[in-house]
């Protein structure tokens, strides 16, 4: 299979505007006639939903949530990068490209990364059109804050709230949608199976999550937009209901799954409190604005944070990345607190831990002003561990947070399955190895409110798009193995929980796929996690029949998935000979313990394609040039 | 259904009414205080004043007309708020095992319909007693000061009226600034005013209707405080 | 700790449920109160018997999923938190707590402690947006906002759409809930051109859908986990009559 990503010709800074000019349309009286599916109702779902329907497009909207509204988006704390240039501190949306690229450790294409910039300043002038109350200055202006891996200010935000109010101005414009007729809205339905007929993309088999009833939709299109993978983690910054399920039957249909192994651990989580634990915390990167990080110099130091002098204080990151300080890309600033604690100069009572002290920007600019800026995530870490951060400052904990990989697509956002559309954290195209702070919200907003439209058009105007109906063998033989699966699931009735399966699960992915990786860990993981998908298939126990709401049952299929994608995950991790972004083998470091990349051998996206359940999957590889960024070694000295 | 239909009978259209006929009746109860304050002073005196002031308001055409406006406002309150409770109720058919008690609201503004429901009740003895008994039965001519006195000298209705003020109390200490708040009128500036205006017109005016029934049976029992 | 926890079982929306008393074990403070009930699903799961349905999602307070009616308080007895976000360092060795559904005509139950709060989605459908053409705005500094309006807009648009102001109020009003949405975008100069239209179909819908009419007990302010005041209610009061006469 020759992968090819379709980036136009030309012009870094005219590809998109070029290629928009020749995409083909489809006539206005025509678009209601195609039916278009969209998986997810999170930032990425939500607007596609939103402007295809808009544009007149017959669209159906599924979601596995109550509501729309309450997809994982929402959670988003900090902000969203635009390159506005509002600050007059030397922005640009080359500037914002560059960052991206860089901030990726160069495994994103260019193509994509440029027109997600240009992109970025359309999104805050359509979120205020619909109502998105970002913070204002006194004069009545667009307020900007800081984040990692950039040196501008470019970051919009509203409170710590910011995904939260971007979800609801794409959900309002959705449900503008859906009062017009234009997109049906399916709550608590769950995909679990894509159909494709003749290669192409036709449609889903669904889950009713109420009633448990099977159901078949077919489509001219289907556009998933179903977020990460986080949580084959088990513990993660991700929804307790995040999942992998569509993208990764999606992936066992034949679409390619890309650089599976780049996942992005967040420095700033609340830390673990014990077995109970069932998802952590998230403190926003924004909080890195005014908060230093620290640990005692010395090992062992079980002093309280606020007696220990400024002289024993080791600020790390300020100390080893002058330029940039605590605002280091994520990567970094994980990699460097694991280093610390493993080192034995961890803080708290499990000693991992750095501390976020906020001390002194308390002192500089009042509590008050501190309050203003972060209250709302002061209060939640509170609530959390029982302790004030205006008084002791946080202890955090990185933590997995976000999945850079995901299924291929080309520059339309098209998988290597004509039809099949993938959106927002679910595809795998724009951050590389790492993702830079306030860019999640950018990129899913940008491929729904203002690619997709495009793209779409550009393949159901090219035609040949047969009628099919929910008859054909295709859909029928899916929903005969959704069904077989489901009653597989319920008679096995054996020792273990779905949870423990997927907390063993999460347990051999962070301990051996996680911050640092080497061969022979890796090796091992893909052993023990064949050894425990082989145990789940015998001795799990699923209460209850598949004909109510069962949320046992809807674990077990999520869970059966991460069983298979963790390995995936790890034999790409093993594959890719190399230290970048996320990406961290133990192997492959240079001597002051940063990331040792090799551009000559891995300058590639690692696309997967599914062989067989007892078959080694194929690599495929999707060559990525640089002809406006010259590759160097990322440095944030 | 024309829009102002529509408007009150919405479940914000219901609240207005209950709003505007509520803050009607509490300007009724400040003419009311006013006409009874009459019934304060020298005896002799209050007697003339206060049955001119009786006589005045039971044939003045206008204020005819107003006690017709009056009626209808009571009749709409009540109906328009048993019609809310039973609505309101129906919101909910299955109700919890476990209540807040006060933690979350006030007492009173959870039993209005029963604080309302015992005023009325009051309202009820006291047609009966002052406007059946006495005017329609007597005439205009009939005494409204005997009457009152006569009344307020038996304890027992003196208490019983005492209680129902205290009920009245409860009832405008939530109702008079939650009218405010359901016309809209909220605002971090002058609700304080209103708060603090409701709550001294929910203890003053009973208390100061409260004053007649003590003053007469003080009058009776202790005549040498009262007067001759 | 230990603690005996009486919790509402209900098959089905057919089903007419009951109370079932379990005990909890060996809590932990540091174990938020999800955590817990994890703890004691997977006991359940253990003796073969079927776990407490209840929803949750994101457990950091911003899905508004999780609806739980903890000894006779939304989201427990803390203020200005979901249910997710309680710690069990708020109850103490011996505790019998009372765990329930939201209680409302338009909220039925599905399972156990799950509602269908769809009702919600379709009075937003009835209005609760702005009509931007996507595409279409404008530079996004071209309207100027004050920052007081900003922020007062914001402190309505925090709403999680969790129902705990429906679950509060003795009448199962929803009037925090859409004020919160008419107050944030009646504010903004993009959502002044349909207010009229707004206000007048959100209050129709939400009276359609069998929600109770406000009698101001403030209890929904009480228990809004986003600390939403009633002032909002005042604002949709003075919207919707507003437009009832425009």
């Amino acid at each position: 299979m020759k992968l090819d990503a379709k980036i136009p010709a030309g012009n870094l800074a005219d590809k998109w505007t070029e290629h928009k000019v020749h995409l083909k349309l489809v006539n206005p009286a025509n678009k209601r006639k195609y039916h278009i599916i969209v998986v997810g109702t999170g930032l990425a779902g939500a607007s596609a939903s939103a402007s295809l329907g808009e544009l007149g497009y017959n669209v159906s909207t599924f979601c596995f949530q109550d509501s729309g509204r309450r997809a994982h988006s929402i959670a988003a704390q900090g902000g969203i990068n635009a390159a506005k240039n509002y600050q007059n501190d030397g922005d640009s949306i080359f500037r914002l490209f560059y960052d991206t690229v860089k901030g990726g450790d160069f495994r994103a294409r260019e193509g994509n990364v440029h027109r997600l910039a240009e992109l970025s300043v359309n999104i805050i002038d359509q979120s205020v059109a619909l109502g998105v109350p970002f913070a204002r200055e006194y004069g009545g202006y667009l307020d900007n804050r800081s984040f990692g891996g950039a040196q501008v200010s470019r970051t919009f935000y509203a409170r710590g709230q910011t995904g939260q109010q971007l979800l609801l101005g794409a959900y309002s414009a959705m449900s503008r949608q859906a009062a017009l007729g234009t997109v049906k809205m399916y709550e608590r339905y769950e995909m679990l199976d894509l159909v494709v007929i003749d290669g192409i993309a036709r449609g889903i088999v669904t889950r009713n999550m109420i009633t448990g009833k099977i159901e078949s939709f077919t489509a001219d299109a289907v556009v998933l937009a179903t977020g990460g993978y986080g949580n084959v983690y088990y513990l993660s910054t991700n929804a307790k209901g995040s999942n992998a399920t569509a993208i990764w039957r999606a992936h066992k249909k034949g679409a390619l799954f890309a650089n599976p192994c780049f996942v992005q651990i967040h420095p700033t989580c609340i830390p673990v409190s014990g077995d109970h634990q069932s998802k952590l915390t998230l403190m926003s990167e924004s909080l890195r604005n005014d908060g230093r990080v620290w640990v005692p110099k010395q090992k062992g130091d079980t002093r309280k944070p606020e007696d220990v002098p400024e002289e024993e204080r080791d600020y790390f990151l300020e100390r080893k990345y002058p330029s940039f300080g605590n605002l280091v890309p994520r990567d970094v600033a994980s990699r460097n607190s694991k280093m610390v604690c493993d080192e034995g100069r961890g803080v708290g009572k499990s000693k991992q831990a750095v501390y976020l002290d906020f001390r002194d920007s308390i002192k500089r600019l009042g509590k008050a002003k501190i309050e203003e800026r972060y209250g709302n995530l002061f209060q939640m870490y509170e609530q959390i561990t029982d302790e004030n951060p205006y008084i002791t400052p946080m202890r955090i904990y990185p933590a997995i947070h976000y999945t850079m990989g995901g299924l291929w697509v080309d520059y339309d956002l098209m998988s290597n399955v004509p039809g099949l559309f993938v959106l927002g954290e679910a595809n795998f195209s724009d951050h590389g190895a790492n993702r830079l702070g306030a860019s999640a919200l950018m990129q899913g907003l940008a491929d729904g409110y203002f690619v997709i439209p495009n793209t779409m058009g550009g393949y159901l105007g090219s035609g040949g798009i047969e009628k099919v109906t929910i008859e054909h063998p295709a859909f029928k033989d899916a929903e005969a193995k959704v069904k077989q699966q489901i009653s597989q699931l319920l008679s096995i009735n054996g020792k273990h929980s779905v949870d423990h399966y997927h907390k063993a699960l999460g347990k051999i992915m962070w301990d051996r796929v996680g911050m640092a990786r080497d061969a022979e860990g890796l090796n091992k993981a893909i052993a023990d996690i064949k050894a425990l998908r082989e145990d789940f298939w015998k001795n799990v126990k699923v209460l209850g029949s598949g004909e109510e709401l069962n949320q046992s049952l809807e674990k077990a299929g999520r869970v059966i998935d991460f069983l298979e994608l963790g390995e995936l995950l790890a034999k790409d991790a093993l594959h890719r000979n190399e230290s970048c972004g996320g990406h961290f083998r133990a192997e492959y470091q240079t001597e002051e313990n940063e990331a040792r990349r090799d551009d000559e051998n891995f300058s590639y996206a690692a696309a997967w394609e599914y062989t067989g359940e007892n078959n080694e999957p194929v690599m495929h590889k999707e060559q990525l040039t640089f002809e406006n960024i010259q590759l160097a070694s990322r440095s944030y000295k | 259904m024309g829009w102002f239909t529509k408007m009150l009978t919405s479940s914000i259209g219901k609240k207005l009414v209950m709003a505007l006929t509520g803050l009607f009746l509490c300007s009724f109860l400040l003419v009311h205080l006013y006409g009874n304050s009459n019934l304060l002073g020298d005896p002799a005196n209050a007697k003339e004043s206060f049955d001119g002031f009786s006589k005045f308001m039971s044939t003045f055409p206008p204020i005819r007309v107003l006690e017709i406006g009056l009626a209808l406002g009571f009749l709409l309150h009540i109906l328009q708020g048993t019609i809310l409770y039973f609505q309101n109720k129906q919101a909910r058919p299955i109700g919890y095992a476990k209540m807040p008690g006060n933690e979350t609201s006030s007492l009173f503004s959870r039993t209005m319909i029963w604080s309302g429901a015992l005023v009325l009740f009051f309202l009820i003895v006291h047609v009966d007693t002052f406007f059946v008994d006495v005017r329609l039965a007597q005439g205009h001519e009939a005494s409204m000061y005997d009457a009152v006195k006569s009344a307020f000298e038996n304890p027992a209705y003196a208490g019983f009226y005492l209680f129902s003020l205290l009920l009245l109390a409860f009832h405008l200490n939530h109702g008079f600034q939650s009218a405010f708040q359901s016309l809209g009128l909220n605002h971090k500036k002058y609700t304080p005013l209103i708060k603090g205006l409701g709550l001294a017109y929910s203890i003053l005016v009973p208390l100061g209707f409260a004053a007649m029934p003590i003053y007469f049976i003080i009058l009776k029992y202790y005549p040498c405080c009262g007067g001759k | 700790m230990n603690l005996t926890l009486h919790i509402w079982r209900q098959k089905n929306s057919q089903d007419s449920g009951k109370f079932v008393t379990y005990q909890a074990k060996d809590v932990l403070e540091d174990m938020s109160f999800l955590e817990m009930m994890d703890v004691l699903n997977e006991e359940l799961i253990a003796k073969g018997q079927e776990p407490v349905a209840f929803d949750h999602d994101c457990r950091e307070g911003i899905c508004g999923s999780c609806s739980l009616y903890i000894n006779g308080r939304a989201h427990g007895p803390k203020q200005g938190i979901t249910a997710c976000q309680l710690h069990m360092r708020s109850f103490k060795d011996g505790d019998t707590i009372y765990i329930e559904p939201w209680r409302a005509r338009a909220f039925p139950v599905i399972k156990d402690l799950i509602v269908d709060r769809t009702a919600f989605d379709r009075i937003t459908r009835a209005g609760g947006y702005i009509s931007a053409r996507i595409g279409s705005a404008q530079d996004a500094n071209a309207i100027l906002i004050d920052h007081d309006t900003a922020e007062s807009a914001m402190d309505a648009a925090a709403c999680i759409g969790c129902g705990a102001c429906v679950a509060a109020c003795k009448n199962a009003s929803a009037m925090l809930f859409v004020s919160a949405k008419i107050s944030h975008l009646s504010q903004l100069p993009q959502g002044k051109p349909e207010r009229e239209a707004r206000a007048l179909g959100m209050i129709a819908q939400m009276d359609k859908e069998g929600f109770g009419a406000c009698t101001n007990t403030g209890a929904c302010e009480a228990e809004c986990p986003k600390e939403i005041k009633i002032t909002h209610i005042a604002r949709l009061n003075r919207e919707y009559l507003r437009a009832s006469v425009k």
